[in-house]
C-alpha cells in the first residue's frame, strides 16, 4: 500500500466527498411542482443520492489503499467488511445502467463477445461494464477478489467464474444448498464450515488478521440495518402508505450494497424516522390512495417512473413487494452469539434459495398484513429463480384468496424487452379488473 | 322522450369497427374499415359511416366507448376501456352462457374468462410475438397467393398435414417456403397452419382453463377451417358470432350504454 494513495484516498473521503457533494447541491434547487397524484417526496431521498454518490465517486481512490471485491446481492458481505474490503456490487450497478436506459448498450457488448441474450441482464450489463470499462458512475475500480453466493441463482456462479477468468483472480464462492422442504442440520453445519474456512483465505489476499470483537460489531450492524429496514415496509401497512414500492426499490440500495456500515444503519433511521413521522401525519405517497397492490419480482429499473405514474393516476399503490422484502426477511436468525450458524440459516433460507410453498404462505402473509387488493407479477427471462412458478402461485393465491393479478413480461435491465402497448394493455385490464369491471 | 344511443369504437390493430345501439341493447349499425395507417381518422370515419347507416347525427349519441390498440387516439370518444373488457361484455351479449372468451385479433389473441353478467375475471394474452393471430395468417396466406377466404376453406383441415414447429411467424414464413420449393401441396401446409395457430391459443387456453360455453371473437372467427379445428381439441361446439370482428366494438357500445346509466 503506498503513503501516497493512502493519503490520497483520506483526504477524498475527508474533503474531497463532502466537496462534491456541497457542489451537488448547490447545483439543483429547483422546487418540484407539487403533484397531484403523488404525495410530497420523501426527505430521505436527498441523502440517499449522497451516500450513493459518494460510495461510487470513493471508490476511485480505493485501488492500492483498499483490497476491491465485487460481490453478489445474496452474499454473507459481513465477512469481507471484518476485513476492511471495498465492496461493489455489481447488481446494484447494472440497475443504475438499466434505470438510465443503458441497459440495451452494456448488455450488447457483451453480447458480441459471445455471450448469450438469454443470459441474465445484470450479468450481461456487468460484463459489458468489464470488456469495455463503461459505466455512469464515473469510474469503478477493477476487483482484487470476487465473492458469490448461488443463494440467488445459480447464473451468479458463472457469471464471476467469466469475470474470474478474463482478470485472472481469485473467487469465493459460498455455496448454499436449495431449501427444498426445510433446512437441514446438515446443511448448516457444511454453510457454517465454509464461511469459517473463508477466513484464512481473506487473511492471505488481505494481510490482515480476523478479529472476532470487531466482526461481531459489523454483524450487530447488517443485523439493526436489516431490522430497521424491515420496519421501514412495514410502515407501508398504514392507510395511507407513506412510500411507495418504487420508492422502496431506491431505498433498497444502502441495506443490499452498504449492510454492515454505519453509513447503511445511520441512513436508516434517517428514513425511519420521516416513515412513522408520515403514517403520524397521514401523508400519504400517493394523494388518493384506494386500491393496494403487491409486486412480484425485481423491479423493471428504466420504467420504474411510468409504472407509478401509471398507478398513481388510477389510485393504485403498492404497498409491499416480496422483492424488497428480501433483505429484512431472515436477518432475525442473525445472533451474534453464535455467527456461523446463524449466518448459515440467514443466506441458506432467503427467498430464492427456498421452496415454492415458503414463497406462497410468505405472500399470503403480505397479502392479509399489508390489506393487498391485487398483485403485479413481473416475469423475466434474467432471473429465472424468480420467475419460475409465478403462475402456480398466482393460481394459488387465486383459488385461495380470490386475489385479481397479472403477469407482465418485461426484463429487470434490458430496455429491448419491453413492449409498452402490450403492457399497458394488459395492466389497464387488470385495473379494470379491480375497479369493478364495466358490465351490463 | 327521444331515444338515447350509445356507441363503441375499436380501432385495432388491422381493423376500425364501430357499433351504434339503442337504449334497448339492440344493435342497430356496424361498420368495419380497415385501420390503415392513422387510427383517429378510420375512427371518424367508421363512425360517420356507421351514423349514415341510421340516419344519426353525433349529437344524438349520448356516450360513445373507444377500445382497441388506437383507443386513446379517438377524440369524440367520451370513455375508454381496453378490448379485453370489450371482448368479454360483448360475446355476452351475444351468448349469455358464455363462460370463455377466445380473442383472435389481428395482433394478438386473448382468452378471457368471464362471470355470468359478462364481468371478465381473468385473462391471458400472447407474448410480444405476433404467432397465433390474424397478422401470421395473413403473411401466411401472401406467401401461399392464397386469398383469406381460400384459407379458410374448411375442407383443408380434413385431409394430411405437415407440421410447422416454428412459433415464430418470420421463421415459420420460411418453414413455408422451404415447403413449397419441395412441392408440398398447399392444402397440406394449409392444414399444418391451421393447426399450428391453434396449439399456440391452445397453450393459453390451458393456461387460464376453460368455463361454460366458450366463445370465439375477433376477425379471425370468420376462419372455419380454424374453428374445425379449434373444437375438435376443445372437444365442444364454439358459438361463433355473425359478424366476429364487431364484438369488441359491440361490447364498447353496451360498457358505453352501462356509464351513461350508471
Amino acid at each position: 500500500m503506498s503513503l501516497t494513495r493512502q493519503l490520497n484516498y483520506q483526504f477524498m473521503k475527508e474533503f474531497g466527498a463532502p466537496a462534491l457533494m456541497a457542489l451537488k447541491n448547490l447545483k439543483k434547487h429547483k422546487p418540484r411542482p407539487v403533484s397531484p397524484t403523488f404525495g410530497p417526496p420523501l426527505k430521505a431521498n436527498k441523502r440517499l443520492k449522497e451516500i450513493l454518490s459518494r460510495h461510487y465517486f470513493l471508490a476511485r481512490y480505493v485501488p492500492g489503499v483498499k483490497k476491491v471485491a465485487w460481490v453478489t446481492s445474496g452474499a454473507p458481505v459481513e465477512l469481507l467488511r471484518a476485513f476492511d474490503i471495498y465492496t461493489i456490487y455489481p447488481e446494484n450497478h447494472s440497475a443504475l445502467v438499466g434505470a438510465k436506459k443503458q441497459g440495451a448498450d452494456f448488455c450488447s457488448i457483451a453480447e458480441n463477445d459471445g455471450f448469450s441474450q438469454d443470459l441474465c441482464s445484470y450479468a450481461r450489463i456487468d460484463l459489458g461494464h468489464m470488456l469495455s470499462g463503461k459505466t455512469p458512475a464515473g469510474k469503478l475500480p477493477k476487483p482484487d477478489l470476487l465473492f458469490c453466493s448461488n443463494n440467488i441463482c445459480q447464473t451468479v456462479l458463472y457469471w464471476y467464474k467469466a469475470i474470474a477468468h478474463e482478470l485472472n483472480i481469485p473467487l469465493i464462492h459460498f455455496d448454499a444448498p436449495f431449501v427444498a422442504v426445510e433446512q437441514s442440520e446438515a446443511d448448516v453445519r457444511y454453510m457454517a464450515q465454509q464461511l469459517q474456512d473463508m477466513i484464512p483465505v481473506l487473511e492471505q489476499i488481505t494481510g490482515r488478521i480476523f478479529n472476532l470483537k470487531n466482526f461481531e460489531v459489523i454483524l450487530k450492524r447488517s443485523q439493526e440495518s436489516s431490522q430497521t429496514w424491515g420496519a421501514i415496509l412495514d410502515s407501508m401497512q398504514a392507510k395511507p402508505a407513506p412510500m411507495t414500492i418504487f420508492d422502496a426499490f431506491g431505498h433498497l440500495a444502502p441495506v443490499v450494497s452498504l449492510r454492515g456500515l454505519p453509513v447503511a444503519q445511520d441512513y436508516y433511521h434517517i428514513l425511519q424516522d420521516e416513515v412513522e413521522e408520515r403514517v403520524k401525519l397521514g401523508i400519504g405517497a400517493i394523494t388518493d390512495e384506494r386500491y393496494r397492490l403487491i409486486w412480484d419480482n425485481i423491479a423493471v429499473w428504466y420504467q420504474v417512473r411510468f409504472l407509478a405514474t401509471f398507478f398513481a393516476e388510477r389510485k393504485m399503490n403498492f404497498v409491499t413487494a416480496t422483492y424488497t422484502n428480501a433483505w429484512a426477511e431472515t436477518t432475525g436468525f442473525l445472533d451474534v452469539k453464535d455467527p456461523w450458524t446463524s449466518m448459515a440459516k440467514t443466506y441458506g433460507q432467503i427467498i430464492l434459495n427456498n421452496n415454492l410453498k415458503h414463497r406462497l404462505e410468505l405472500m399470503k402473509k403480505m397479502i392479509r398484513n399489508f390489506s393487498v387488493d391485487g398483485m403485479v407479477m413481473h416475469s423475466t427471462r434474467s432471473c429465472k429463480p424468480y420467475s419460475v412458478g409465478q403462475f402456480d402461485l398466482r393460481k394459488a393465491l387465486s383459488a385461495d384468496l380470490g386475489l385479481p393479478a397479472v403477469i407482465i413480461d418485461a426484463d429487470i435491465a434490458d430496455e429491448r424487452v419491453w413492449s409498452e402497448q402490450q403492457i399497458q394493455t394488459r395492466l389497464e385490464a387488470f385495473c379494470e379488473t379491480l375497479e369493478d369491471t364495466p358490465h351490463v | 322522450m327521444s331515444n338515447q344511443y350509445f356507441a363503441g369504437v375499436d380501432v385495432g390493430s388491422l381493423s376500425t369497427d364501430v357499433v351504434i345501439i339503442d337504449e334497448n341493447g339492440n344493435s342497430l349499425a356496424e361498420t368495419v374499415l380497415p385501420t390503415g395507417i392513422n387510427g383517429s381518422e378510420a375512427a371518424e370515419k367508421a363512425f360517420d359511416l356507421a351514423l349514415g347507416q341510421v340516419d344519426l347525427t353525433r349529437e344524438q349519441i349520448a356516450a360513445i366507448t373507444s377500445t382497441g390498440y388506437g383507443r386513446g387516439s379517438v377524440k369524440f370518444a367520451t370513455g375508454k376501456t381496453t378490448e379485453i373488457s370489450c371482448h368479454g361484455v360483448g360475446a355476452h351479449q351475444l351468448f349469455p352462457k358464455t363462460g370463455t372468451v377466445i380473442d383472435i385479433g389481428g395482433q394478438d389473441s386473448k382468452v378471457i374468462q368471464v362471470d355470468e353478467r359478462g364481468r371478465m375475471l381473468d385473462f391471458t394474452m400472447n407474448d410480444k410475438c405476433a404467432a397465433g393471430t390474424g397478422r401470421f395468417l395473413e403473411v401466411m396466406a401472401d406467401r401461399l397467393e392464397l386469398g383469406l377466404s381460400e384459407l379458410s376453406d374448411p375442407s383443408h383441415v380434413q385431409g394430411e398435414t405437415v407440421q410447422i414447429s416454428s412459433t415464430c411467424t418470420v421463421f415459420a414464413e420460411s418453414e413455408v417456403i422451404s415447403l413449397l420449393a419441395n412441392h408440398t401441396p398447399r392444402e397440406k401446409i394449409v392444414n399444418g397452419l391451421q393447426r399450428s395457430i391453434v396449439n399456440r391459443i391452445w397453450s393459453m387456453v390451458t393456461s387460464i382453463g376453460i368455463q361454460g360455453e366458450v366463445t370465439l371473437t375477433g376477425g379471425v372467427a370468420n376462419n372455419q377451417g380454424l374453428v374445425i379445428v379449434l373444437e375438435e381439441k376443445l372437444g365442444q361446439k364454439l358459438n361463433v358470432p355473425e359478424n366476429p370482428q364487431t364484438v369488441g366494438a359491440l361490447g364498447a357500445a353496451h360498457i358505453a350504454k352501462r356509464g351513461f346509466y350508471k
